[in-house]
């Protein structure tokens, strides 16, 4: 049974629709409101608040900290500046993805890492003979996201942190209300944003100071029903769902590695990381799947519902169903691992993995759509991604 | 005379105008639009009229811009957002209200506070309208049919339509036909109860016409607003971004991309004639710029009478375009406020005050905003449509700050006094709205900062709407379809040669839909509709 997190006694009577779910053990609001359209629309328009307190996060320590991340990391996180976010991968020894997430350096010899799934014995395993310390600050750091067009206004009435400063992908420490804390400007939506990492003492009176800023910048909270269409739309693969972990799957081919999954530009063959060499021979031998954005025909959709006689209609929210996805021959090269309709590019997006040589832009595929209880199929053409990715997401 | 030849030139940079010009680049036209004023979008317009603050003057809301144009175009990468507007709120003197939003059951249980047998039906009707809405949809795609062309294709249209139509079942043409010469009123009564929801209900049936809730004809009109589609799916009005000029601005800008000239602060003066043929146009400055074909994106009215000019008309068309009826019928109030104001019967913030509040207390009520009019005054006690932008769309006001939008209707462009007589009366007219509104928000008054109204003499001169009418001619049936705006003249061409219509005054109407300038641009291009 899931538990409260730190934010419950604020989330728990805003939840009106009671619509929770269980995310990493804890209580996660799914969507205050029946509809998460709004919720969706404040990320997007002004802000949303989101706990992400779930995250699980790790303090690494000590001299060799870095040497450890950089072992453990596919990307190169030793030359993180200190004040400095790096959003990467990490691999087995067979060169297959565990879990990706963030690698925060706070201080020269202080990282944070967070992650998708627990990683405290993989952290663990790797430290032998490394001199650091590895602390399971999970529980003990409440930790909320902040993201919207309005974020930093809001942020900025709480924080004495220069945020005009504070870069895509930076951290600082700050005083967020009369609390100590940090901020970075990192999230999972896309958009410009901020997640706030505190002492779980002071989780409510940082949400409550966050939404009394927020008040006049149309704030919101936000559960995950939102953030999932904004991160379908970002184009950001979620674990256990667009791949699994290597470490939790029975049959090989249900491991990715970091090419498959649009990680290719975190590796750097030049240093030695755990699944270095496995990588360096799929890199010569060539990735069987490729991520890819897939937009589905408007057009196809409407024709086929007419065909029914009925009007076009899409789930309403981000779906994680897998759906198959053919070529013009009837083959099935892949799978639509997450869709959803883009309410802001009026478009109905899918991520998909797809065999290698059919992940070049613009290419017609086919996706399996179900109408009526029929299986049929309407075009999907291969798009870009991310989808959306607004200027002022890295804008100073 | 300027060097350049276009092969055609817009008159009027509203939305249609905008649209037309963007398809005709688009086929490799070379196109130039001529604005009047110094800002592009028409009626379809933001300004920050108060700084600080930026007010949707006139259209406030966006449903039926159609999603294939906002594809062609692809409007979301030039800043077409649109937000949702998720309820309507209706208060009541007595302290009641009445929320009907996108939650069926949340409206159900609201509805059931008035007659539970209504709350049920609700549900029902909305699927209903949304049917008939669906198998109207394809005219407001297409040029509308004509009854009495001789052509044959026209004939085999006709006849592919009526089989569709037929293929529905007899209840259903039976339903459709009342719906065509009832009365909004009637055509509600026959399926709710309780006047609470018809009265608010029956109001997007004389949304921007001369008539009132009991007027036959009405009902018709409810299902235009139902055709409102956002995204594909039916009944759903929202909230763009910016206000409606940012959906002006994001046509301009893909119309810019498709080498349209927009030239702004150039007012025509009339057409350049040759015989029955336009051959340009001459600017109020006496440039003449020539074009292969012009577009007017105005009204009828102004079209023929003023671009074209009686001279050059049969006195039959002249008589024809004077009787299309515009008369205008409402106006705007549009407020900068300090802070959110408090509804009597729901205080403090909340989904009452983020979606729609419609004023619309009993159907007497309208009736008698409606008899007033009739006689040439304004409504002392309005019907009103309000929203709060700001609430959704936090980048129109300062932070803490709200816009209001207050859309009223009657406010009868020909006064008894005459129509000249509104800027004598403009203010008391905003009083009286203001009074009213403060009925139900009793705190309002403190909070405004900055008022603007909009009496329909307003919208004429300031944006060239004849008499203030918002949809170029009133959406009444026998100003609809094949009839718009005359018979025989209902496919965008004019009796002037080489001069066409792209505007609301031509099929399928008024509304920020767009079809009317697509529709046009096929036209001309020689193109099927969709």
């Amino acid at each position: 049974m899931p538990i409260p997190s730190p934010f419950h006694e604020r989330t728990s009577p805003l939840c009106t629709s009671y619509r929770w779910k269980d995310w990493g053990g804890y209580c996660a609001v799914s969507s205050y409101d029946t509809s998460h359209e709004r919720e969706y629309f404040a990320f997007r328009e002004a802000a949303g608040l989101l706990d992400v307190s779930p995250l699980y996060k790790y303090e690494v320590t000590g001299e060799d900290a870095a040497a450890l991340l950089g072992r453990m990391m596919v990307r190169d996180v030793t030359k993180l500046k200190v004040g400095r976010v790096a959003y990467t991968c990490w691999c087995d020894d067979g060169g297959k993805v565990v879990d990706d997430g963030t690698v925060a350096r706070l201080a020269e010899d202080h990282f944070r890492v967070t992650a998708a799934d627990p990683t405290l014995h993989w952290l663990h395993a790797l430290s032998r003979g490394f001199d650091v310390a590895i602390e399971d600050s999970s529980a003990r750091l409440a930790a909320l996201a902040l993201q919207g067009p309005t974020s930093r206004d809001i942020l900025k009435c709480v924080t004495d942190a220069d945020l005009d400063k504070l870069k895509f992908f930076g951290v600082t420490k700050a005083k967020i209300g009369t609390n100590p804390g940090w901020i970075s400007r990192t999230g999972y939506t896309g958009d410009l944003g901020y997640e706030l990492w505190v002492e779980r003492d002071h989780a409510l009176a940082t949400w409550d100071a966050l939404m009394d800023a927020g008040h006049a910048y149309g704030i919101e909270p936000a559960g995950l029903d939102a953030l999932d269409v904004a991160r379908v739309e970002a184009g950001y693969v979620l674990l256990a769902n667009d791949y699994f972990s290597a470490k939790k799957v029975v049959l090989e081919s249900r491991k990715s590695t970091p090419h498959e999954l649009g990680f290719g530009w975190m590796v750097d063959l030049n240093r030695n990381f755990i699944g270095r060499d496995a990588i360096a021979a799929e890199v010569k031998r060539g990735s069987i799947w490729q991520l890819v954005g897939l937009e589905i025909s408007w057009e196809e959709l409407e024709a086929l519902y007419s065909s029914f006689n009925l009007p076009p209609s899409l789930p309403v929210t981000a779906r994680r169903d897998a759906l198959p996805v053919y070529v013009e021959d009837g083959r099935q090269i892949g799978q639509a691992t997450s869709h959803t309709w883009s309410p802001i590019l009026k478009k109905y997006l899918a991520i998909a993995s797809v065999h290698r040589g059919f992940e070049t832009l613009g290419g017609k595929l086919r996706i399996e759509h179900t109408v009526e209880y029929e299986r049929r199929q309407v075009t999907a053409t291969v798009a870009k991604l991310p989808f959306y990715d607004p200027e002022r997401k890295r804008k100073p | 005379m300027s060097a350049k030849q276009y092969d055609a030139i817009v008159v009027g940079a509203g939305h249609n105008g905008l649209i037309c010009a963007a398809y005709l680049a688009k086929a490799g036209r070379k196109v130039l639009v001529l604005e009047r004023r110094h800002q592009v979008g028409g009626a379809t317009t933001s300004e920050e009229i108060y700084p600080g603050f930026t007010y949707t003057c006139c259209s406030y809301v966006v449903s039926l811009l159609r999603p294939w144009i906002i594809r062609d175009l692809d409007l979301p990468r030039y800043g077409y957002e649109i937000l949702p507007l998720e309820s309507t709120f209706t208060p009541f003197p007595d302290g009641r209200y009445l929320m009907r939003d996108s939650d069926p059951e949340r409206t159900r249980r609201s509805i059931a506070k008035f007659s539970p047998k209504d709350a049920e039906v609700y549900k029902r009707f909305g699927q209903e309208m949304a049917e008939l809405g669906r198998l109207i949809k394809p005219l407001i795609d297409d040029p509308a049919p004509d009854p009495l062309s001789r052509d044959p294709r026209e004939l085999l249209r006709l006849g592919r339509l009526g089989k569709q139509l037929r293929g529905q079942g007899d209840e259903w043409l039976y339903a459709n036909v009342k719906m065509m010469t009832m009365s909004a009123v009637d055509f509600l009564s026959e399926r709710f109860e309780c006047e609470e929801l018809i009265a608010p209900m029956a109001i997007s049936g004389i949304i921007g016409t001369f008539l009132g809730i009991r007027s036959p004809g009405t009902a018709y009109v409810l299902l235009h607003h139902y055709m409102g589609e956002i995204d594909g799916s039916f009944r759903a009005w929202g909230l763009p971004k910016g206000g409606t000029g940012a959906i002006a601005n994001a046509i301009a800008a893909s119309a810019r991309a498709l080498g349209v000239e927009i030239r702004t602060e150039a007012p025509v003066a009339h057409l350049l004639m040759k015989g029955n043929k336009a051959t340009g146009v001459v600017l109020e400055n006496g440039d003449e710029i020539q074009a292969k074909q012009v577009v007017s994106g105005l009204d009828p009215h102004r079209t023929f009478l003023k671009l074209v000019g009686e001279e050059h008309l049969d006195p039959e068309i002249t008589q024809q375009v004077k009787r299309f009826k515009m008369r205008g019928s409402s106006g705007k109030v549009n407020l900068a406020l300090d802070a959110l104001p408090d509804l009597a019967c729901l205080p403090g913030p909340g989904p009452q005050l983020t979606g729609g509040i419609t004023i619309a207390p009993s159907i007497d009520y309208l009736e008698r905003g409606y008899d007033e009019a009739k006689y040439g005054a304004f409504s002392k006690k309005p019907f009103m449509d309000i929203l709060i932008p700001s609430l959704t769309d936090p980048t129109v006001a300062p932070p803490g700050k709200h816009t209001m939008s207050i859309f009223v209707q009657y406010a009868p462009y020909h006064l008894k006094e005459g129509a000249a007589d509104w800027p004598n009366q403009r203010e008391a007219f905003g009083d009286a709205v203001i009074d009213t509104l403060s009925e139900y928000m009793p705190n309002l008054k403190d909070r405004i900062l900055h008022r603007q109204v909009l009496s329909p003499w307003d919208l004429e001169q300031i944006y060239g709407l004849t008499e203030g009418n918002i949809f170029h001619g009133e959406l009444s049936l026998e100003q609809l379809a094949f009839l718009r705006p005359m018979a025989g003249w209902s496919r965008y061409k004019t009796p002037v040669d080489n001069l066409w219509m792209c505007a609301s005054g031509t099929h399928p109407g008024g509304g920020i839909m767009g079809a009317p300038g697509a529709l046009c641009a096929r036209t001309m291009l020689g193109k099927r509709a969709v």
